[in-house]
């Protein structure tokens, strides 16, 4: 049966795909016929990960970096080159938050975020857009936030990151588009996460009024999105950030 | 590597990425101009140079490197530095 949306053939590179929205992206990619290369801070995390998709269908592997670094990017992009022959999707997942207000906000807490976030984003895009040029063909999506549009109090370097991320993803788009290559964003809202679970229960209880779908998304919810865009359905998609946050920001 | 398997070289990396035919591709030819090819061509073909020749290209000679010949001679030259430094 052909289904909406196939990924056979395709490999699929994902970051930060040990756990919550990453690791939910790798199954739900892999569920659909790609291959998956999935990277991680948490090396034993992605390896686990991956043994367990490859048991069960295309070939899955894991490896450890740190994508705020760039000799660990580049010598990422080598061994996923080596190992699957071609990258077609690209997916910028990684990221961590350290919350502070502004004012207590720390260089070291700044600069971690935004370096996960923005520059891991920016060096993978430059290590592995090089080979979808080549083949003139691929599709990367960043993973934003709706903080990165509408900001949030306590969060002004996760903020600052997305935004970045939103602009990065234009700019890229805009480059790539000549040589068959798609940039697009997925922006999620409150998603229930290990990260979110972190967030003290008035934080939660504040954010779900302002859903108008009154309940968390899921890391499925966001993961179909990517998916979405990964995928040939979008073919006339470039430049977008799409939004799932329950309506949360229209 | 020969002078002549430098030019070689040169000439089907910059028939291949930019698809364009042989015969336009002189010593003379201008990138931009007369080859039709973009900032993103340029740096697609520099990163090429970089991988088939085995040297770096530092971003001060990309302002430097307008034709085909230019190319060709950065190139020989930077092959020669490597060349004399490994003996």
């Amino acid at each position: 049966m052909e289904t909406f949306l196939d990924l056979g053939g395709r490999v699929a590179v994902v970051t930060g795909g040990a756990r919550g929205i990453g690791a939910e992206i790798c199954r739900l990619l892999h569920s659909l016929g790609a291959c998956i290369a999935t990277m991680d801070l948490n090396r034993e995390g992605v390896e686990a990960l991956a043994a367990e998709l490859s048991a069960k269908g295309p070939k899955a592997a894991g490896y450890g970096v740190n994508v705020a670094d760039p000799a660990q990017v580049e010598a990422a992009a080598e061994a996923v080159l080596k190992d699957f022959g071609k990258v077609d999707v690209l997916v910028n997942n990684a990221g961590i938050t350290r919350d502070n207000v502004l004012i207590r906000m720390t260089d070291e807490a700044w600069d971690l975020v935004l370096n996960v976030h923005l520059k891991g984003t920016f060096l993978m895009t430059r290590a592995f857009a090089r080979p979808m040029l080549r083949a003139r063909k691929g599709a990367i999506v960043n993973m934003a936030s709706v903080v990165g549009i509408m900001g949030n109090a306590g969060q002004a370097n996760y903020s600052a990151a997305k935004g970045g991320i939103i602009a990065l993803t234009k700019t890229s788009a805009k480059e790539f588009a000549g040589r068959g290559i798609r940039v697009n964003a997925v922006a999620p809202g409150y998603i229930a996460t290990d990260m979110t679970a972190a967030m003290s229960q008035e934080a939660r209880d504040a954010m779900l009024k302002v859903v108008p779908l009154g309940r968390p998304g899921t890391v499925s919810d966001v993961a179909s999105a990517v998916a979405f865009l990964a995928s040939d359905r979008a073919g006339y998609i470039t430049g977008q950030v799409l939004q799932v946050c329950g309506g949360m920001l229209m | 590597m020969a002078e002549e398997n430098v030019k070689e070289k040169v000439v089907d990396i910059i028939c291949k990425l930019l698809e364009v035919p042989r015969e336009k591709v002189t010593m003379e030819a201008r990138y931009a101009e007369d080859l039709g090819a973009d900032s993103l061509d340029t740096a697609e073909l520099v990163l090429e140079f970089e991988d088939v020749f085995k040297i770096s290209v530092p971003e001060d000679a990309e302002g430097r490197i307008r034709t085909v010949g230019e190319t060709v001679k950065f190139i020989e030259e930077e092959l020669a530095k490597k060349k004399a430094m490994a003996s």
